[in-house]
């Protein structure tokens, strides 16, 4: 299937949504309706749709490696999108609009913060985890070291920063059938698990590059459509955005100043940590660098990907300052009881959502709506199947079948992960029902750097690391992160309902000390060890640096350029 | 297998391949200073003097000083990124692939 036919089968389906959704009369906003039984024609329809487009792609090449990665077809502007796509998650439009919806400048940090990894990523990670890797980044990382030890490390770190990814993910998608199909929270979620799940299942990664590049387009278009309203109505002055919000917002001037969410410098420190370096360990992410042909299409696709993300954050800024003027000044439609003191229907979560039905009505409400639906579907799709290869690819088929295992049973064992995986996702998705999910997506890159950036960084870049360094340096730094944020004020008072101020480690997020710990014990850990076996891996840092600088392979099979 | 280790061998004993990491590495750890001085500077003004990033733009302006500044660093992580493609792409494809060229012979 062609990429035109591609577009025009996934606009078809997207207006085929907002049309539905502008002939239901009962599509208006309330935290819970009766069962909507054409809002739920219009779900089934829209997924269908998707599922149907996902089989088609799928049917064209059915080699092994297909479920994991195209194999080197894609281009580097193609791939550049598809990373956008995978980046630009519901955290993103959802929870930075949101985040900047109920404390302005804030937002900003995050988004800044997001986006200052992808150089990081360029200029160190990029073409060398081309040249090294094959499926997914336990292949680079255990490239010189024994398998075992580092490719469980590898999964295991995977799976955890994946849930946490999912969790974030499950929450807006939640809050958005909800709001739009007046379903209970709870059943939101689950039909969004089932959904995801189903996607997964029919669908191989070829069909995800293709979705999230579907996706990356249809994103960037609906949110410069929604930016441009919003400039629109403010003659396209910036101060005149600003000056509104501010005298119609709570905080007033404050507003644009930094303040609710970061309040303390050891936070504020931590918190850029995580963003910062969290971005080149994001398992599903890193898995995009093989799908291009080589490290120059590798690194042209970060620089689009770079690109494309920049100009979304900047979009994303406009439209929460636009919430602010639009929801604040007619409040009726989009607040609890009609009253800003009720606060926003849905949560600060859904004020891009709210925002496109007071700049176009029904009809831009179900177009957004459908966007920000199928950019949850694809990016939850995408981060299943990096944590179903963790486990069928570094963990069944390399350590346990010793690469005995058929592509069939490979495949088998990644469908039972990413059922298993939609199961825990849905049950923590009900957990964090109120946290804003750019937040909890921050404490999955509070994870990402923390245990898989420094194991990847210094086995790729620093001749003497050993095995035993990186795999115990990196259970450390894993293993920190995670008891820190779940003593960590959003899950010990947010998710287990301790009261407020009470928990033990009252930063907002690990990385200040999970991420020194971590490159300090890998960098200890490594100089003390003297093992023969320590000697031979830092003697072929000379061929690892060999073939990831020139992508020289034995057989010369992966040199593209 | 035998004609991939002569090749290898070839890579590690020409001083050009020495050379081109050296020069790759400078320029990649450079540019990632660059990046992450800029962003941890901003970081800093967050932790230590926030008001400082809330102060008005020009007087009587609602913009603040952080806005333009948050963009540029928006700006100058796009253009950084543009900087190390364009010269990888021209300068350090070419080299690698000579150095390739020589180990095949």
């Amino acid at each position: 299937m062609n990429l035109a036919v591609r577009y025009l089968l996934l606009a078809a389906c997207t207006l085929g949504t907002a049309s539905l959704a502008l002939a239901m009369p009962s599509i208006t906003l309330g935290p819970r309706q009766p069962t909507n039984w054409s809002a739920i024609t219009t779900f089934i329809f829209f997924v269908g749709a998707t599922l149907w487009m996902t089989r088609l792609a799928t049917a064209r090449s059915r080699a092994s490696a297909d479920l994991y990665t195209p194999g080197g077809g894609i281009s580097g502007f193609q791939n550049g999108l598809a990373i956008a796509g995978d980046y630009m998650s519901a955290a993103s439009f959802l929870g930075i609009s949101g985040l900047v919806f109920v404390s302005g400048f804030d937002g900003l940090i995050f988004s800044i913060g997001w986006l200052v990894g992808w150089p990081v990523v360029t200029f160190l990670m990029a073409e060398r985890l081309r040249n090294l890797g094959k499926f997914t980044f336990a292949d680079v990382a255990a490239y010189r070291f024994s398998q075992k030890p580092v490719r469980t490390f590898a999964a295991v770190g995977s799976l955890v920063v994946v849930l946490f990814y999912l969790t974030a993910q499950m929450v807006g998608a939640g809050q958005l059938v909800r709001i739009l199909f007046g379903l209970e929270y709870a059943y939101a979620v689950i039909m969004v698990g089932i959904v995801m799940m189903m996607y997964v299942l029919v669908g191989g990664m070829t069909s995800t590059t293709w979705v999230m590049i579907n996706k990356a387009v249809l994103l960037l278009a609906g949110t410069t459509l929604m930016a441009l309203l919003v400039m629109f109505h403010v003659d396209f002055n910036p101060e005149r955005l600003f000056a509104r919000a501010s005298e119609l917002h709570r905080l007033g001037d404050a507003l644009m100043a930094p303040g609710g969410l970061i309040k303390d410098p050891v936070s504020a420190i931590s918190v850029g940590l995580a963003l910062m370096f969290g971005t080149a360990g994001l398992p599903h992410i890193l898995m995009r660098f093989f799908t291009v042909a080589n490290a120059r299409e590798a690194r042209k696709s970060v620089a689009w990907a770079t690109l494309w993300i920049g100009y979304f954050y900047v979009l994303t800024f406009i439209i929460g300052f636009g919430a602010i003027v639009s929801l604040f000044a007619h409040p009726a439609p989009y607040f609890t009881g009609g009253k800003v003191a009720g606060g926003l229907l849905g949560g600060g979560n859904m004020a891009a959502i709210h925002l496109a039905s007071a700049l176009g009505g029904d009809f831009f409400l179900g177009f957004i709506a459908a966007v920000a639906f199928t950019t949850i579907l694809a990016v939850v799709a995408g981060l299943t199947l990096s944590g179903a290869s963790a486990v069928s690819h570094d963990l069944y088929a390399t350590i346990w079948r010793k690469g005995a295992a058929s592509s069939a049973e490979e495949r088998r064992v990644s469908k039972l992960t990413a059922f298993a995986l939609g199961l825990v996702a849905v049950v923590l998705g009900i957990v964090f029902e109120r946290e804003n999910v750019a937040y909890l997506v921050m404490l999955a890159f509070s994870i990402a750097c923390s245990a898989n950036f420094p194991v990847l960084f210094m086995a790729v870049l620093w001749k003497d690391c050993t095995t035993r360094g990186a795999t115990v340096g990196g259970f450390l730094g894993l293993s920190t992160a995670i008891a820190l944020t779940l003593l960590s004020p959003v899950v010990w008072e947010g998710a287990l309902h301790n009261p407020p101020g009470s928990a033990p480690f009252p930063y907002a997020s690990p990385a200040i000390v999970s991420m020194p710990l971590a490159f300090l014990s890998i960098w200890v850990l490594s100089l003390l060890d003297r093992s023969p076996q320590a000697v031979r891996e830092r003697l072929l840092f000379q061929d690892q640096l060999i073939r990831s600088e020139t992508g020289m392979a034995q057989g010369f099979v992966r040199n593209g350029q | 297998m035998h004609k991939y280790a002569a090749s290898c061998a070839h890579i590690r004993d020409n001083p050009r391949f020495g050379a081109l990491v050296r020069k790759r590495n400078r320029f990649a750890f450079f540019l990632t200073a660059v990046i992450v001085i800029a962003y941890f500077s901003f970081i800093a003004v967050l932790a230590f003097s926030p008001a400082w990033l809330g102060m008005p733009l020009l007087a009587g302006m609602k913009t603040s000083l952080g806005v333009p500044l948050g963009l540029a660093i928006i700006v100058l992580t796009v253009v950084l990124t543009a900087v190390y493609v364009t010269r990888a792409n021209r300068e350090f494809d070419a080299e690698s692939a000579e150095i390739r060229r020589q180990a095949m012979k």
